[in-house]
């Protein structure tokens, strides 16, 4: 049996993480989407080159701790404020590479103002946007992106439209605001989906180079720890329930 | 009649102590250490076993707003926040006690961002003393459940229509379990009268429910405001009162204390340390120091007069707090210190600074307290501000 030492070689080599990527053993339950975007992101960062012009500006929420796998800079912020520290770090650094990376309790709830406002403006960042339709930090409650009927910590015999109103489809409020330039609905379930999505993110920080407006990138995703289902379940449950409410595919491309 | 007993978190307890107060509108955001709390209230609200409206908002400004909104059509209204989101609610802190809204609200205590902390201290509270809110701080669940319970007596007073903070520290309180007495319902409602209130919209008498003030008549208003806190002092003592009565447990209304007749050298505390101080009370007495402390309930009204009585014979006095006011001392201590000054009160006193951000007090933290209490008090020389446990080398 050869040794494992002479198996790792560069000859013999098929994947090799990204150096955007830190070696830290991420937090986020197994099969949480945060991870797989979050290696997107990082990836494109170094296909692009743009690693020493990148900030991140990183939300509250289970990504709060997302400067701890991406290695670039970052800037924390109040819970939903993202898009407004982006603005002021944009602004006084147009020819970096500006992002928010948000759950939609940050994004669609708690920061709703912050968002439409700087999407509004066309402030010149890139928005990803992870709607898991749920409060996942602080243990799964209903969201505004809760869909109906669906059970939640905080609403636990499902969601009820009459008193909760329905689920905000806020991507494609976005993409009416004549500030956005790219609006897209993505997902990482399966790897065609992932690489999908990478060239959603590539093309949105591309647009930053050539001054466009906001790019935002919905990614809907699984939180199989507030949804109580497997990662496998959850993919499938994501699939059938989710995908009718949030339509994967491109809102806008100007 | 045997008593119903649950072991039940601290979170737990506040949400059956809020039930049993048959509020109308439970209106939060979710937030670590307080999530608990409004999952068990949403659940007895869809289960049917509450008959209120449970408003999920979209952030604390929304709730708070919410509560007052309710609050001003005559409902019993509950929120309950921590830390970032009790910040958030700030400008509605003031709305609702400026307007006379007796909502009542369990604060989850928990660190201040930056450096962003989901663990206890006590800084987020402490820093909103001037909202105009009625504060008092808990020890255990139980004290969490019946204080619920207490608050929206005392609050809805009409003597004081003013909101009111239940605190209570967070993991520490907030998600360790304990055996709590489920109080009976009719007890409860024996002790608490439905609401009641003048201060509502009513169409047999119509009246607008905010409003803008000129430099003519705002310090009056002010003033009034300012009374109504003052006036609870009254109403708090004798909600303690009816409450042993009916219940069979007492707080002591503004403050509790434990051997502190005798003692020689104290420390004042808030919240659940001072469970650990007890303890270490009676290991020193046992050796045959004369150690006590008193625990401050009510941050707001500040209890006075019965921190200078209960701290007259000391000889060194110390103020143990999860709080800093930043570049001067803790909040705590700047109000015992105040009061202690009315009454001449000079003998030594030194602000223990610690806990904060979650860290453990110890109890040997507090036996080297009450240790440098007695070396201060026997003439060595003392730095107000001691913040202790550093874990950093400081050239002071
Ligand atoms: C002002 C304020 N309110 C509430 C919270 C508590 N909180 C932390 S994260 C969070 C929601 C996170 O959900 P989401 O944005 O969807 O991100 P996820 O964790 O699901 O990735 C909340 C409500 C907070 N930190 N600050």
């Amino acid at each position: 049996m050869s040794d494992i030492k002479d198996i790792i070689k560069d000859e013999n080599l098929v994947y090799k993480k990204t150096k955007v990527l830190t070696d830290n053993v991420m937090h986020y339950c197994p099969g949480c989407s945060h991870g797989v975007v979050h290696k997107l992101v990082a990836e494109v960062i170094e296909e692009m080159g743009i690693q020493e012009k990148t900030i991140g500006i990183s939300p509250v929420g289970c990504s709060v701790l997302a400067y701890n796998y991406l290695d670039i800079d970052w800037q924390e912020a109040a819970h939903g404020r993202a898009p407004a520290l982006a603005t002021a770090v944009n602004r006084l650094h147009p020819e970096k590479y500006v992002f928010t990376y948000q759950g939609d309790g940050d994004l669609a709830s708690i920061g709703t103002a912050e968002i439409m406002h700087a999407c509004n403006r066309g402030e010149n960042i890139v928005v990803i946007f992870i709607n898991n339709a749920i409060y996942g930090m602080t243990g799964g409650q209903m969201a505004p992106t809760t869909l109906e009927g669906m059970k939640t910590a905080t609403s636990p015999y499902g969601r009820d439209i009459k008193l909760n109103g329905h689920p905000l489809i806020i991507t494609e409020l976005i993409a009416q605001l004549p500030g956005t330039s790219y609006v897209t609905r993505q997902a990482v379930h399966t790897p065609a989906a992932v690489r999908k999505c990478k060239k959603a993110i590539r093309k949105a920080f591309e647009n930053i180079g050539q001054k466009k407006g906001t790019s935002f990138v919905e990614v809907v995703s699984t939180c199989n720890s507030g949804w109580k289902l497997s990662p496998v379940k959850s993919n499938e449950w994501m699939v059938e329930n989710m995908f009718p409410v949030y339509k994967p595919g491109d809102l806008k491309d100007e | 009649m045997s008593k119903k007993r649950e072991f039940i978190s601290g979170d737990e307890a506040v949400a059956i102590g809020v039930k049993l107060s048959r509020p109308h509108v439970i209106a939060a955001y979710p937030i670590t250490p307080q999530t608990i709390t409004v999952e068990r209230l949403s659940e007895m609200v869809e289960r049917g076993e509450l008959n209120a409206e449970y408003m999920h908002v979209e952030s604390e400004h929304s709730a708070i707003s919410a509560a007052m909104g309710a609050s001003a059509v005559g409902a019993r209204t509950f929120t309950a926040s921590s830390s970032q989101g009790l910040l958030y609610m700030t400008e509605g802190l003031h709305y609702a006690s400026g307007g006379r809204f007796p909502v009542v609200m369990m604060n989850a205590n928990r660190s201040v961002a930056l450096p962003w902390s989901i663990y206890g201290d006590q800084r987020d509270s402490l820093s909103l003393l001037d909202s105009g809110w009625i504060q008092v701080y808990v020890e255990d669940a139980q004290e969490a459940l019946d204080m619920m319970i207490q608050a929206f007596r005392i609050a809805e007073h009409p003597d004081v229509l003013t909101p009111m903070m239940v605190n209570l520290d967070g993991f520490i309180l907030t998600h360790t379990y304990e055996i709590v007495e489920i109080p009976e319902q009719s007890q409860v409602d024996a002790f608490l009268p439905p609401f009641q209130t003048p201060n509502k919209m009513c169409f047999n008498n119509p009246k607008n429910m905010g409003f803008s003030s000129q430099p003519n008549d705002n310090t009056e208003f002010k003033y009034q405001q300012n009374l109504a806190v003052l006036n609870a002092v009254k109403v708090l003592e004798q909600a303690d009162t009816d409450f042993a009565t009916m219940f069979g447990r007492k707080y002591n209304g503004m403050v509790d204390e434990y051997q502190s007749a005798d003692a020689e050298v104290l420390l004042v505390t808030l919240g659940s340390v001072t469970g650990t101080v007890r303890d270490v009370v009676d290991e020193m007495r046992a050796e045959g120091h004369k150690v006590g402390v008193i625990k401050i309930r009510y941050m707001r009204p500040f209890p006075e007069e019965q921190l200078q009585s209960l701290t007259a014979k000391a000889k060194a006095i110390g103020v143990l707090e999860k709080d800093i006011s930043f570049g001067y001392e803790g909040t705590v201590y700047t109000n015992v210190n105040s009061a202690l000054a009315k009454v001449g009160n000079t003998v030594p006193k030194l602000n223990f600074v610690g806990g904060l951000g979650g860290r453990d007090i110890s109890k040997a933290d507090i036996r080297n307290m009450f240790l440098k209490l007695q070396r201060v008090a026997a003439g060595e020389a003392y730095k107000t501000v001691d913040f202790f446990n550093l874990n950093v080398e400081t050239n002071e």
